[in-house]
C-alpha cells in the first residue's frame, strides 16, 4: 500500500531535513515543473487528477486555481491554511512536523501554477514545534535556491513567510484568514468576489490546506492516473484519517481514500477500549453529523459519507462511547462553537449561545420537551443559507444528528431530571 | 511608553506589509512578548505607531483569545476543553489543576506564578487530555502527573 504523504516521515515523528528530503526524490517535481511545464499545464495536471481539498470542503483544487485571472498584473498570493483548529483534528500537525519540505515544494509548485509572488504559511499558535521546524525549512529552502529570486536559475521568483496566529477557530475560514493576515479581526468576507479574484490586500489569492498542498509534488511526479489508482473509490488518492476517543490505539494513518469506518475503528484504532461500546462518531471533526453503528460500512470518501448524511470533513473521527453522555458531548461542541463565533452575523452570535444554554440546562436535568423543539428550530435557523459563513451551519450538524440518533438520551434527561451518565457531568 | 526594542520590531513588521495597520497583530504579539500582556497604554502606543485609532487596535486585541488584555502570571496554562479531551476526561484534570493552584479559569495565583485558561482543541486528540504551559505541550495527562509538571515552572 503506497503512502506518498507520510512514508518518509521517521517513526519518531522528527522532521525530514532538506538533504534527507532530496535523497528520497524531494524537489524533483519542482525541477520538472520549472524546466518543462507552463503554469496552465501544472493546473491542468492537478485538475486531471481531480484532487479535492483536504481541509474539509472537498472542492477541486485544480478548479479553484483555474479561477485566478490570468491577465491581472501585480502581486498574487498562495496561502497554506495550517490553522488546524477543527476539534478532533490532528492530521496536518503530522505533516507539518514530519515533512515540511514536502509542503514547501507543493506550495512553490502551486504558487508557480497561479504565478504567485508571495507565499504564506498561516499556522495556528499552538503548533510551536511545527512553527520552529517550518521556519528552519523555509530558511534551508532559500539557501538551496528553491525560494527567492530566480528559483533554480529559472525565470520564476517567490518569497515565502510563516505567519503564526493568535488563536480563534474563525481563522481557518479562508476569507477570515485573509482578514487576519491583514492584521484585522478574523471575520468572514462576502463572496463574491472570491479570493481567487480579490483576496489578500485585494489581490488574487489561493488558500489551500496543508494535506492538499503536500500532495502536489506527487501528482506532478507520478500523474493523475497514479493518484486515482491509490484510492478505493472515485475520489482519488490517499487520505490521512484519524481516530480519537475511547479506543485502544488512537492515532492517525495515511490510507487509501474510501476505507470504511469499521476498518478505521477496528483495524487501525484497535477497537473500543474494554468496557466501552461504540455508539456513534463524528466522521470528520466537530462540525460533521454523527454517524452510528448502522453506518460502520460507509466508505470514508466525500461521496460515501455525504450519502450517509454527514461529511468527510477532515477525516479525523471522534468516537462517542456508551459511557459518555451524548447531551454532554453535544453541549461541549456547542460551547466551542458559541465561544468561537466571530459575532459578525446575528443568527450565529445569538443562536449559538442560546443553543449552548439549552443544552446545559438539559444536561443539568432542568430541560423540558419544549427545549427539544427550540433546539430543532435552531438547527433550521442556523442552517445553510441563513448565516454569513459555514461556522453555524457546521455547528448544527452534530446537534441535528444527535437529536435524531440519541433522542432517547435527551428525553431521559428531561424525564429523570438529571444526567443518567455518571461520568463527565459538569 | 514602548521600549526601543518594541518600536524597532514593530517598525520592521510595518515595512513587510503594504499598509501599516496590517502589522497590528504582529505589533500586539511583539508587545505581549516583552510584557506578557497588552495594557491600555500599550494599545494606545501601538495605535499611534500604526496610525490607527485606539479603538481599532483594541477591537483586534480583544478579538484574539491569545492576546492578553489583562495581566497574566509568569506561566500561562492552557487546558484543552474540546471534544476529544472531554471524552477522555479533561474535567478531572481541570478540577485537579484548580485544587492544586487554588484558582479558577481566568485567574492568576497570588504569587503571579500561573494563570489558568481554557483553550480550544490543541490538535493532539490522539493523546488527550492535553494542555500547554507557555510553549510546552503536555499530553496523555493524568491527575497524578500534574503536580510534577507544575513543579518545573518557577
Amino acid at each position: 500500500m503506497e503512502k506518498p504523504l507520510t512514508q518518509h516521515i521517521p517513526a519518531s515523528g522528527a522532521p525530514l531535513h532538506l538533504k534527507e528530503y532530496e535523497a528520497v526524490g524531494g524537489y524533483a517535481a519542482l525541477r520538472k515543473v520549472l524546466q518543462e511545464l507552463t503554469p496552465a499545464e501544472v493546473t491542468g495536471r492537478v485538475k486531471d487528477a481531480n484532487l479535492k481539498g483536504r481541509g474539509g470542503a472537498g472542492f477541486s483544487t485544480g478548479m479553484k486555481w483555474s479561477f485566478v485571472p490570468a491577465e491581472v498584473t501585480g502581486p498574487r498570493y498562495l496561502i497554506c491554511n495550517a490553522d488546524e483548529m477543527e476539534p478532533g483534528t490532528f492530521k496536518d500537525r503530522w505533516l507539518l512536523e514530519g515533512n515540511p519540505h514536502q509542503l514547501l515544494e507543493g506550495m512553490i509548485i502551486s504558487a508557480y501554477a497561479i504565478q504567485a509572488t508571495q507565499g504564506f504559511v498561516f499556522m495556528r499558535w499552538a503548533y510551536k514545534e511545527a512553527a520552529r521546524i517550518m521556519n528552519q525549512a523555509i530558511a534551508d529552502a532559500y539557501a538551496a535556491g528553491y525560494l527567492g529570486k530566480n528559483i533554480l536559475g529559472k525565470n520564476y521568483s517567490l518569497e515565502m513567510q510563516l505567519h503564526t496566529g493568535v488563536g480563534r477557530y474563525m481563522c481557518g475560514e479562508e476569507t477570515a484568514l485573509l482578514n487576519s493576515l491583514e492584521g484585522k479581526r478574523a471575520i468572514p468576507r462576502a463572496k463574491p468576489p472570491f479570493p481567487q479574484v480579490s483576496g489578500l490586500f485585494g489581490k488574487p489569492t489561493i488558500v489551500n490546506n496543508v494535506e492538499t498542498l503536500s500532495y502536489i509534488p506527487h501528482i506532478i511526479s507520478k500523474g493523475g492516473d497514479w493518484f486515482k489508482s491509490l484510492s478505493y473509490t472515485a475520489d482519488g488518492g490517499t487520505k490521512i484519517y484519524g481516530v480519537s476517543g475511547k479506543v485502544n490505539k488512537p492515532g492517525a494513518w495515511e490510507l487509501p481514500m474510501g476505507v470504511t469506518m469499521r476498518e478505521l475503528l477496528e483495524e487501525h484504532a484497535g477497537g473500543m477500549k474494554a468496557g466501552f461500546r461504540f455508539r456513534g462518531a463524528l466522521p470528520g471533526g466537530a462540525s460533521t453529523d454523527f454517524l452510528t453503528d448502522a453506518h460502520l460500512d460507509v466508505k470514508m470518501d466525500f461521496a460515501g459519507v455525504a450519502a450517509a448524511g454527514s461529511r468527510l470533513g477532515t477525516g479525523t473521527m471522534v468516537i462517542l462511547d456508551d459511557r459518555t453522555c451524548p447531551v454532554g458531548f453535544v453541549h461541549n461542541l456547542e460551547h466551542f462553537f458559541a465561544q468561537e463565533s466571530c459575532g459578525f452575523c446575528t443568527p450565529c452570535r445569538e443562536g449559538l449561545p442560546w443553543t449552548e444554554k439549552i443544552l446545559y440546562a438539559l444536561e443539568q436535568g432542568q430541560g423540558t420537551y419544549a427545549d427539544l423543539e427550540q433546539l430543532e428550530m435552531h438547527t433550521k435557523l442556523l442552517g445553510p443559507g441563513n448565516t454569513f459563513c459555514a461556522l453555524a451551519p457546521g455547528a448544527m450538524e452534530p446537534l441535528q444528528s444527535a437529536l435524531k440518533y440519541f433522542r432517547e438520551d435527551f428525553e431521559q434527561h428531561i424525564k429523570e431530571k438529571k444526567c443518567p451518565y455518571a461520568d463527565h457531568t459538569h | 511608553m514602548l521600549s526601543a526594542i518594541e518600536i524597532e520590531q514593530i517598525t520592521h513588521e510595518m515595512q513587510q506589509v503594504p499598509v501599516k495597520k496590517a502589522a497590528c497583530i504582529e505589533a500586539l504579539k511583539i508587545v505581549q512578548g516583552q510584557r506578557r500582556w497588552v495594557s491600555d497604554e500599550s494599545v494606545a502606543d501601538i495605535a499611534a505607531i500604526l496610525e490607527m485609532s485606539t479603538a481599532e487596535v483594541d477591537s483586534v486585541a480583544t478579538f484574539y483569545n491569545l492576546i492578553f488584555r489583562r495581566p497574566v502570571g509568569r506561566h500561562v496554562i492552557l487546558l484543552c476543553d474540546s471534544i476529544s479531551c472531554y471524552v477522555m476526561g479533561y474535567t478531572e484534570i481541570k478540577q485537579q489543576l484548580m485544587e492544586l493552584l487554588q484558582i479558577k479559569y481566568g485567574q492568576t495565583t497570588p504569587d503571579e506564578r500561573f494563570t489558568l485558561l481554557p483553550n480550544a482543541c490543541l490538535g493532539t486528540c490522539d493523546h488527550a487530555p492535553a494542555m500547554m504551559i507557555d510553549n510546552d505541550l503536555y499530553r496523555d495527562l493524568t491527575t497524578a502527573s500534574l503536580s510534577q509538571i507544575l513543579d518545573q515552572y518557577l
